[in-house]
């Protein structure tokens, strides 16, 4: 996955937007580990928050899942003061220390509510019109929306559609927009897993979309990954190109493709750049 | 307040198939989706079949998909959900078969609550008094038996939605969000004894490792019960308890002791 990274630091670039590394965060545990082993997921996660706030800033991910996971212990970690010094004690031994008060956002909140769309359409060289793309939240990047701040942020279950459009392109309204990409289930049930993939690509098709993008590398994985066997399970081919959002986004401030990793999916993006005239 | 619905219709004795019906009549302002739905029913349309009862979130009768999410129609303001005079849309809950307009049939749901043997099993000579059980075990387990059984949580559930859409017949689907919840209000009683049995049943094919973590039961239920987090408790139980071959636990072992041991993955 360490080309998204590639892929989402030059569009930082691009955009003007400086970036640390954490190079030694750990995983957010996605949710898996969470449920194996909570308090060591949480300080796992509180390591990573103690890390940012010790240089001074605030953390951005470009995962729905860990966005997700991330929030969950956020909340965890502020709602009980006691949970948090108990913590704070196992950090303590690496010298670290966590406040509860650093801010998590994801690159696609990060532009949407501090950037501004405004700003990053200005930014943009090569307009995506006539490109319709069909948005793919990812589930942790708008449930359970009581961690995930749509109290305050109600823009955040439609802002993926406002980047879109943000970028010239068209968004493509579906029903599984918001559903499980079924990434969770490879390996343990792969039937249900690439099902859902076919689910979701299909009706995107459906709906005309040239393209999907998600701003989860898991379900880009999966939606991109699996598509051939959810074709076989359906007797059909499905190519429907899916892309990160920082390869949308890229395209769109004028990188190169051939510096955005599209040379890794299993579905060929080709009819996308074709589109765009590339 | 004007309140305009859209109603998915369906009645198997007229032979037609599915139809929307739109609805448009004055209503309070407070008035939930189910008064709104009732008054239909009182001044408009006397052939409109829905289940309701208590009118207080306590029953569980009327689940249903509100604007394409499962809701209870008695908890949820017409207002809150139109914005600006917009048509609410109104249809049965998802994953059961219809029998009539709003009404489902609920038999699949009951059959799935009462495989995971929703009742104390205790072990030995009971107590002569009341079983005692601490404060803070019970509280938990008291907020998992706040479940009313309506059956929202099912109607969304992903997998259920997979696993119908590819055909399977319903008993052979995932068990599901509302009785492995109710599995877990059970595991985690000291007072029950059958946690070998239970763990080990809930553990194979369509239990505990088939969930696909979406959130989605947690979001759309109505009492806060988040089965899905009893889910992942009833996985970390089953694991402790050593029912850990299934690929499920395997996977989360593999995924934990990578994390521990290089921190990433």
């Amino acid at each position: 996955m360490a080309w998204l990274q590639r892929t989402a630091a030059a569009v930082c670039d691009k955009l003007g937007i400086e970036l640390e590394d954490l190079s030694l965060a750990p995983c957010t545990g996605s949710g898996i580990l969470q449920a194996r082993d909570l308090v060591y997921a949480d300080t796992l996660n509180a390591s990573t928050f103690a890390m940012a706030e010790d240089m001074g800033l605030s953390l951005m991910t470009i995962c729905s899942t860990c966005q997700g996971v991330f929030s969950q212990a956020q909340k965890r970690l502020k709602e009980k003061p006691d949970y948090l010094a108990q913590i704070n004690q196992t950090l303590e031994e690496q010298g670290m220390k966590y406040s509860g008060n650093v801010e998590v956002k994801h690159l696609l909140w990060v532009l949407a509510e501090d950037y501004g769309l405004d700003e990053l359409r200005n930014a943009v060289v090569r307009s995506l019109t006539g490109l319709r793309v069909a948005p793919f939240y990812g589930c942790y990047l708008v449930r359970p929306s009581a961690a995930l701040g749509f109290d305050e942020h109600p823009e955040r279950g439609t802002c993926l559609e406002a980047l879109i459009e943000a970028l010239g392109a068209e968004a493509v309204d579906f029903r599984g927009k918001t559903l499980c990409c079924g990434y969770p289930l490879v390996g343990v049930n792969d039937e249900n897993s690439a099902a859902m993939v076919g689910t979701h690509t299909l009706e995107a098709k459906e709906k005309g979309a040239d393209c999907m993008v998600t701003p989860c590398p898991l379900c880009h994985m999966n939606l991109d990954g699996v598509q051939p066997q959810a074709g076989e399970q359906r007797d059909t081919r499905i190519n429907m190109p899916v892309l990160h959002l920082t390869q949308l986004i890229g395209l769109a401030l004028g990188i190169d493709p051939p510096d955005l990793g599209f040379d890794r999916h299993a579905v060929q993006v080709k009819s996308v750049l074709e589109k765009l005239g590339l | 307040m004007e309140a305009k619905l859209r109603v998915r219709r369906f009645d198997p004795e007229s032979g037609d198939g599915v139809r929307y019906q739109s609805y448009v009549l004055e209503v309070p302002d407070y008035a939930t989706v189910l008064d709104v739905l009732l008054q239909i029913r009182e001044e408009l349309d006397d052939s409109l079949a829905l289940r309701c009862s208590c009118c207080s979130a306590i029953c569980g009768s009327c689940a249903m998909r509100i604007n394409g999410q499962a809701r209870l129609a008695c908890k949820t303001k017409a207002k809150a959900v139109a914005a600006d005079s917009e048509e609410i849309l109104v249809e049965p809950v998802g994953n059961m078969p219809v029998i009539k307009d709003l009404v489902a049939d609920m038999d699949p749901f009951w059959q799935k609550a009462r495989a995971v043997e929703p009742w104390l099993q205790p072990e030995g000579t009971p107590p002569e008094r009341e079983y005692l059980v601490a404060h803070e075990i019970m509280r938990p387990l008291a907020d998992i038996a706040a479940c009313i059984m309506c059956g929202a949580c099912v109607s969304d559930c992903s997998v259920l939605e997979t696993e119908l859409g590819l055909g399977k017949p319903p008993d052979q689907t995932f068990l599901g969000p509302a009785a492995l919840a109710k599995a877990y209000r059970y595991v985690g009683d000291p007072r029950d004894a059958a946690d070998a049995s239970r763990l080990s049943a809930l553990s194979r094919l369509e239990g505990i490792w088939d969930c696909t973590r979406c959130n989605i039961c947690v979001e759309v239920c109505p009492k806060g019960v988040a089965p899905m987090d009893q889910i992942l408790a009833l996985r970390r139980k089953a694991i402790e308890q050593g029912y850990d071959e299934y690929l499920g636990a395997r996977h989360t072992l593999e995924f934990e002791k990578t994390v521990r041991e290089s921190s990433w993955l």
